[in-house]
């Protein structure tokens, strides 16, 4: 899904500014802790001299379930439960960041593994197919070769 | 029993489960007065009183049921530990020797169905609730997912500890589920999040406790049982804390509210886990017992897998947990559970939980409630 034509879910969580979608994270300037999304002090220290930083866009998955029963609506955008598609979500580890919270594009459950390689990507965000409104989520990469440990 | 002693004298139950017509409010005077006739003492007599509910009701519009008596009356409304604060506000009053009879009460009443708040009284944006991430269910599911392949937890001991809890509950008139289920039926209900079933969550519910505490003369005076509450203490979550609702958590981690107010009662009961004889633990679904019990020092991390299968924490075993069937069998009235298992700790310290009473006279009883967004409470009794 390109950025050219799509609208974010919400202001200020994900930027296709600059090409492939990032997540807008904070980070502290005095102890260096990230947060998602941005927020206005640190939740560490309490320091308020934070300023934004653009997430990594790889990580590997921390943990992850599916969601096999249709959320209620509100707060869910969806209220047809007969429509109902389970999905996944879990939280993927940024190295040296943060773990995120995200929806995932796989809802096999035998697909997933703790552990596994992730890249954010968008799709579309439920309820929203039709006016091309998107949120984030990650999805499985494949592995990278293994270089014998040198890589 | 010394002057400091604060003690339960006086516990009173409203039954757990649906209730057609039956408001909050009227099962939280319900369980007061019942605990108050447990005591034998009179409403008038109460000079403290705290309680409430997550969606219930104020609960101090109940003493216009019980009567308008002028008693302080603090309304709490702390999540899940909606009980536990409302237990340790009395304890310290009663310590403090500001009161000397004090009344706690936990109701609730919710809808059929997962809970559905609203982000922004998260603090959270709105995307966070459409796009399907404001789920409760969702966050026991990867706690346990994880906690499950670092410390080697089978799927098979998830739905044992399930199908303890209704066979706990079946032994228990106040309990919602009082049908016994295999392991086998247990795993293979309706998959809700992986790896947890149907079975394997407890269900928003109704219900309502209430407990006396005294002090001085009126705790020596008592013609019950003596059941002293040797401490209880409450903590929220710090940085690094995995909990509910969590758009993103560190990398970095760090003791979880419930280890750290389990330490802190214990340390202050001058009580250790090894000396509890029975423990009540938030069981909000299967995994969180087993979680629990490592977090609440009851055991070590990676132990749970044998535990169980051994039988320890059956009521004949050698740790009974969750003997009235927990958060599992009676559902999860959000402000009534937490005094709920201060309740079931009562009975069982006094020898009175009938056809479920652990063998063997216990002396000490734990009690650890967890919830949203990262509170948690313990108790530790004695008798």
């Amino acid at each position: 899904m390109s950025g050219d034509s799509v609208t974010p879910i919400a202001a200020g969580l994900f930027t296709v500014a600059d090409g492939p979608v990032r997540l807008i994270g904070s980070q502290c300037a005095r102890c260096g802790t990230v947060a998602f999304p941005s927020q206005p002090s640190c939740p560490k220290c309490t320091s308020v001299d934070v300023t934004q930083r653009l997430l990594a866009r790889r990580g590997t998955l921390w943990s992850w379930t599916i969601q096999c029963f249709p959320p209620k609506s509100p707060p869910y955008a969806v209220d047809d439960p007969g429509a109902f598609e389970p999905y996944g979500l879990g939280y993927i580890e940024l190295p040296g960041e943060v773990r995120v919270e995200a929806r995932l594009t796989e809802a096999d459950p035998d697909r997933l593994r703790i552990g596994m390689p992730m890249e954010l990507t968008l799709v579309p965000a439920p309820g929203g197919e039709t006016q091309g409104v998107v949120t984030y989520a990650f999805r499985p990469v494949a592995e990278e070769p293994n270089h014998g440990g040198t890589g | 029993m010394s002057a400091e002693d604060v003690g339960i004298i006086g516990a009173g139950i409203h039954p757990f489960g649906r209730h057609p017509g039956v408001t909050g409010l009227q099962m939280a005077a319900a369980a007061a007065r019942a605990a108050l006739a447990d005591a034998g003492v009179s409403w008038q007599e109460i000079d403290f009183a705290a309680g409430g509910s997550d969606a219930a009701g104020n609960a101090d519009t109940s003493v216009s049921m019980l009567g308008l008596t002028g008693v302080p009356f603090v309304n709490v409304r702390n999540g899940c530990a909606t009980g536990g604060s409302a237990l340790t506000m009395a304890h310290a009053m009663l310590r403090a020797g500001s009161a000397d009879l004090a009344l706690v009460v936990g109701f609730d009443k919710h809808p059929p169905g997962a809970f559905n708040p609203d982000p922004g009284d998260w603090g959270l944006g709105a995307w966070y609730g459409e796009t399907g991430l404001m789920l409760t269910t969702q966050f026991f599911a990867m706690k346990i997912q994880r906690y499950m392949s670092e410390h080697g937890i089978s799927s098979a001991t998830l739905a044992e500890v399930a199908a303890k809890a209704f066979r706990n509950g079946a032994l228990n008139p106040n309990a919602w589920r009082r049908k016994s289920l295999t392991a086998q039926e247990i795993l293979a209900s309706k998959m809700v999040n992986h790896p947890l079933t149907q079975f394997m969550f407890c269900s928003p519910g109704e219900g309502a406790a209430a407990l006396v505490l005294a002090r001085g003369a009126r705790l020596r005076g008592s013609s019950r049982p003596p059941v002293l509450l040797r401490s209880v203490a409450f903590r929220t979550r710090r940085f690094g804390s995995f909990e509910v609702f969590s758009p993103s958590v560190a990398i970095e981690s760090c003791p979880s509210p419930t280890a750290e107010a389990a330490a802190a009662a214990f340390e202050a009961a001058g009580i250790g886990p090894g000396d509890v004889d029975v423990a009540q633990v938030q069981d909000t679904e299967s995994g969180a017992e087993i979680m629990h019990l490592a977090e609440t020092g009851l055991c070590q991390h990676s132990e749970q897998e044998k535990l169980i299968a051994s039988g320890a924490t059956e009521i004949g075993g050698r740790l009974p947990v969750n003997t009235d069937g927990g958060c599992l069998a009676n559902g999860e009235p959000i402000g009534a559970s937490g005094l709920r298992q201060v309740h079931e700790l009562v009975l069982q310290l006094r020898g009175d939980a009938g056809a479920r009473q652990v063998p063997g006279r216990p002396t000490v009883g734990f009690a650890h409630v967890y919830g949203a967004p990262g509170v948690s409470a313990c108790a530790v009794l004695s008798r």
